[in-house]
């Protein structure tokens, strides 16, 4: 195959690519940020006693892990405004989704970390008194979040990941904008190669922090 | 009455699904008393210590720690987050595993109790946790994080870290128990300091020769039931009930 590889052309698109990366960077800042305090909300309330509250929020895991996140994107887009006649932008309906489906796998995790600290220190802290406010801030928390760090920051690689799916509801992240690029230039070859290193320059670092935070011995 | 006897117990009772670990029992230990609780394993002995500071809730029964009490015959609905720790601060409690925070150092650990639920001044703190280090013969170590210790340096530190609350009542749940033999000797040195100190103090123990030369009291516990109380020498060299007898008998060729 005498291919002839030809980067050059893709500079005129720079401006193209550069909001598709912005988009996808943010898009995953945001619903990671969203993600994790909805998460937060998600694993106290399935710790909670309050038993109806653990039900829903069992429920809503199970359903948003259990199904791929892109028929969620594309029932949230499409199907949910017929059910409620509300309707969402396609950023909005992104949001939404990866906010969801993050939260349900970000829960589990905190919930996770949560219940592998000892059950010792819980009681400890309760012998001295503390409430339960006190005893999750001083004593339970700080231990959990050094054993949730890791699983958190590969959570968050797949998000980013996960934002590529965006381009099916038209929101100009870098795999749509790359889909725009093809269509005008006729050259897939280089412009999802370089989609792709692209996506490969923001994660490789991610991953080997996460990698180092999982090396640490643990606490 | 009431300022001669720091802990009463009366009737308390506590099942775990079907299976009743403790059967209606009433206990007293008088202030600055030392009482031991000995028995066999799944006799519910610990599980008695725990609910004296409510970490174990009882189904029934009434429990009193200096001028706090807590009915649980008449009230339908357990007690409030707020109103267990607030019985709890007032007692210390020592366990068999230490449980140190192991994210802090020791002087931090000594010092947690004070900061966070007493709301004492850290500078005021730090000084009571060094102190009380001292006391424990390790305040050397206050820099130092729990896991580069050794078991009885341990549990030292948790002692200090109970006491540090200026608690009424201390209690010590097999506290010696997953300690090397060698080490066995520093904590029990501490805790009787803490006997001669007059702490009022409710021990569940297997040194049989430390419960009849440090309690007062030694309570014998099977079943979940109370089944001798007496002097302490007089329940470990001679009890009268044949339980006693067959338990203690496990013991005595380490009895001198």
């Amino acid at each position: 195959m005498q291919y002839q590889w030809d980067f050059g052309f893709l500079l005129q698109y720079k401006g193209l690519v550069g909001i598709g990366a912005l988009y996808t960077v943010g898009f995953t800042i945001l619903t990671a940020l969203s993600g994790l305090a909805v998460g937060c909300l998600v694993a106290l309330l399935r710790l909670s006693q309050w038993r109806a509250a653990t039900w829903v929020v069992t429920a809503f895991i199970e359903v948003f892990r259990c199904t791929p996140v892109l028929v969620q994107l594309v029932w949230c887009y499409y199907a949910l405004p017929m059910l409620t006649g509300l309707e969402l932008t396609p950023a909005t309906a992104a949001f939404l989704t990866l906010t969801l489906y993050g939260a349900s796998f970000y829960g589990e995790i905190i919930r996770g970390g949560i219940i592998s600290v000892d059950l010792g220190q819980w009681d400890a802290g309760r012998a001295l008194g503390m409430r339960r406010s006190q005893l999750m801030r001083r004593v339970v928390l700080p231990q959990a979040f050094r054993r949730m760090v890791p699983p958190l920051v590969n959570q968050t690689v797949l998000q980013l990941k996960n934002t590529s799916l965006l381009s099916v509801l038209a929101v100009p992240d870098l795999l749509y904008q790359g889909q725009l690029i093809t269509s005008a230039s006729y050259r897939p070859l280089e412009t999802y190669t370089m989609i792709a290193v692209i996506y490969f320059a923001i994660l490789f670092p991610l991953t080997r922090l996460a990698h180092r935070l999982e090396a640490r011995p643990g606490h | 009455m009431s300022n001669t006897r720091m802990i009463e117990l009366i009737g308390v009772q506590k099942s775990f699904g079907t299976l009743q670990v403790l059967k209606d029992i009433s206990l007293t230990v008088d202030k600055g008393a030392v009482v031991a609780l000995i028995g066999p394993s799944g006799s519910g002995k610990s599980t008695l210590l725990r609910s004296i500071n409510l970490l174990t809730v009882p189904n029934s029964g009434y429990i009193r720690v200096g001028d706090h009490a807590m009915d649980f015959s008449s009230t339908q609905t357990l007690p409030r987050d707020r109103e267990l720790a607030a019985f709890r601060a007032r007692t210390g409690m020592v366990f068999q595993g230490f449980n140190l925070f192991p994210h802090m150092t020791v002087e931090q650990n000594v010092m947690e109790g004070a900061v966070t639920v007493l709301r004492t001044p850290k500078a005021e703190a730090r000084e009571l946790a060094l102190s009380l280090l001292g006391k424990v013969g390790l305040a050397d170590k206050a820099a130092m994080r729990p896991d580069s210790l050794s078991g009885g340096q341990k549990q030292r530190v948790a002692i200090a870290r109970a006491l540090a609350m200026k608690p009424e009542v201390m209690l010590f749940d097999e506290a010696t128990s997953a300690l090397d033999p060698e080490l066995v000797g520093e904590v029990l040195a501490v805790i009787r300091s803490l006997a001669a100190d007059g702490m009022t103090m409710l021990l569940v123990t297997h040194e049989m020769a430390f419960a009849r030369d440090v309690a007062d009291r030694v309570v014998f516990m099977r079943d979940g039931c109370v089944v001798e109380e007496g002097e302490a020498r007089q329940v470990i060299e001679q009890p009268a009930h044949p339980a006693t007898q067959a338990f203690l008998s496990h013991f005595h060729n380490g009895l001198s």
